[in-house]
């Protein structure tokens, strides 16, 4: 697909041919019609709903307006901090990891042995297809000592038991593996593309002056990288404030030692399902709304990636 | 005759390649493994030991005979969801992606500057939300509280976006119309059917998404028997002894092999997405944000 994009600026006319005069509102009206149903798609299930959470996080359960006194209570809730706290040490350990891994290892797969990089690559990228529960699942028995292949490793690291592994202090790790083992094949993947789009001659350059592989990958190739980790960065951070599968499984596996609103989605799921308390649920998930908004709006405006940001 | 370092610096590459390829495989060739033993095996016998095809197919008559055989009703629905959502979602994206990108009309990039947004958005945030949305109009429970939102599916638009402006010479959208042509008949005779490579694109994507997506149907389908398979692991977790001892005697039938090969059939159709379609797939992630 990159390929073919290339293919279309080089055949591009100077300038586009005009359709024809009065061609112009018929096509206009064509245009609405193509669009329509996924206008309406788009109206029902992602603006109303945000629209509708809005309405419900300024308003109290008899429907009067109470301004932003639901976000100040949400505050004060004891499970607030600690769940966001939860979150951002998961997400400092995850961050980090998967963008030293997937620069490392793409730059290590990055031109060699041909055979052996694709069939790696693919390896890296499988355990995407276990995405969700089938992950957290998989993960469960991996850390169970009683069943684990590297039940020894478990033990060296003094473990005997699941409850061990999953205390409170280490299920930022360990959820950050989960996140890491299905989620940065696919990044290693767009890293060893952005690494293709490289032109050769830079590096020939770079090699003929003498620079080691080493000093390439840190003078020429993360540099030229930056956009595409800074892309990485923030889906990542994003998808990962919304953390809810993984603590939500683990946490029925623990008899209740994992508490039942480790993270804020898991809280503001709280609020709703248990407390029927919808206005608060809504005051939780917009502080998650804006977090998940201002990232995907930073990479559209910010990033250069995309063509209608510009 | 090659020099040492350079020796040294092959074999800290295999050593770091081959450690991240058992991280990464190693989970995967367990669960494979695990149905074929019995949990007394799980525990004691070697952990990438074959067991034998008799225990494979205990635990298979095992999670058959389970809640008179729910997991099936489970991967059924999971089914169901899924493809209803990937018709939905190709008959609304592939025409909007191509008015996206060949039709002019007001709005058009505010349209298109809005899909990115929430493609890039991540779609947990949305799950609470739309229950609330589908609760104030009495629609939870209903398997369109599932069907519809994964119906809404930017990122399809945007692969179809990219698809038509690269790939579509506009010289020929002008012939058809030329020829009497209506809007409509552009679309479907011409570019159409040189977008099949596309719609398999959003197709795969769309199915895999809805297919994995637990979050949602979690929120909106309280019923044991409407849930997919990806909530019946859930549910299954908290009512099976394999990491719950206290739930036990529900049904002692069910163990660790069972929900191993339980995983296994819950994955198997996207895995099998993954092995056919693997190029295909790679593309569609780089074309997700690719420019240049």
């Amino acid at each position: 697909m990159a390929l073919s994009l290339k293919v279309r600026r080089a055949g591009a006319p100077a300038t586009p041919a005009r359709p024809p005069a009065g061609d112009g509102p018929r096509r206009g009206r064509a245009g609405y019609a193509f669009v329509s149903a996924y206008f309406a798609l788009l109206l029902l299930f992602g603006v109303a709903p945000t629209l509708y959470a809005v309405w419900l996080a300024i308003t109290n359960s008899n429907g009067q307006l109470v301004g932003l006194g639901n976000f100040a209570q949400v505050l004060g809730d004891y499970r607030f901090f600690p769940a966001f706290a939860n979150v951002a040490l998961y997400l400092v350990i995850w961050l980090v990891v998967l963008v030293v891994a997937v620069i490392v290892l793409a730059l290590m797969l990055h031109g060699r042995l041909r055979r052996a990089s694709s069939v790696s690559r693919f390896v890296f990228y499988l355990p995407g297809a276990l995405a969700g529960a089938a992950s957290a699942l998989v993960w469960m028995f991996m850390l169970d000592p009683s069943v684990s292949p590297v039940a020894w490793l478990l033990h060296g690291l003094g473990y005997s038991t699941f409850a061990d592994v999953i205390a409170p202090q280490r299920l930022p790790a360990v959820f950050a593996i989960m996140a890491f083992w299905t989620g940065a094949g696919g990044w290693i993947v767009v890293m060893y593309g952005a690494l293709n789009n490289i032109p050769d001659e830079l590096l020939e350059a770079a090699r003929i002056d003498g620079a080691s592989a080493l000093r390439t990958a840190w003078h020429v190739q993360i540099p030229l990288l930056r956009k595409w980790i800074a892309y990485m960065l923030i889906l990542a951070f994003a998808t990962g404030t919304q953390l809810f599968v993984e603590p939500q499984l683990v946490g029925a596996a623990s008899l209740g030692e994992v508490s039942d609103s480790w993270s804020p989605n898991q809280l503001a799921y709280q609020y709703a399902f248990h407390a029927n308390n919808f206005n608060d649920a809504s005051a939780v998930s917009i502080y998650l709304l804006i977090l998940g908004l201002a990232a995907a709006a930073l990479v559209v405006f910010r990033s250069g990636l995309f063509e209608a940001g510009q | 005759m090659i020099a040492p370092s350079r020796v040294m610096a092959r074999v800290a590459w295999l050593i770091v390649i081959a450690a991240f390829f058992i991280f990464f495989a190693l989970p995967v060739i367990w669960l494979l493994l695990a149905p074929t033993k019995t949990d007394a095996q799980l525990v004691t016998g070697g952990p990438l030991a074959f067991g034998s095809w008799h225990d494979l197919r205990l635990a298979w008559d095992h999670v058959a005979a389970f809640d008179s055989g729910i997991i099936f009703t489970w991967l059924g629905n999971s089914a169901v969801y899924s493809f209803s959502a990937l018709a939905i979602t190709l008959v609304t994206a592939i025409p909007a992606g191509y008015g996206l990108a060949l039709t002019e009309f007001i709005g058009r990039k505010t349209l298109l500057t809005i899909t990115l947004i929430v493609m890039l958005m991540p779609s947990a945030a949305l799950v609470l939300p739309l229950f609330l949305e589908m609760n104030a109009v009495h629609e939870v429970g209903s398997v369109w509280s599932v069907i519809l939102p994964f119906s809404l599916f930017p990122f399809g638009v945007y692969l179809a976006y990219i698809y038509f402006t690269s790939s579509i010479p506009k010289d020929l959208l002008a012939a058809a119309r030329l020829d009497g042509c209506s809007e409509a008949g552009v679309f479907w005779h011409v570019a159409l059917p040189l977008a099949r490579p596309v719609v398999a694109l959003v197709g795969f994507f769309s199915f895999v998404g809805n297919w994995n997506n637990f979050f949602l149907p979690l929120v909106m389908l309280p019923s044991d028997q409407a849930a997919p398979i990806q909530v019946g692991l859930n549910n299954l977790l908290a009512s099976t002894p394999a990491f719950n001892p206290v739930a036990g005697g529900a049904d002692l039938n069910f163990n660790r092999p069972e929900l191993a090969l339980t995983t296994l059939l819950a994955i198997a159709p996207i895995l099998v997405v993954f092995l056919f379609s693997q190029r295909a797939l790679v593309s569609g992630m780089l074309a997700g944000a690719t420019k240049e």
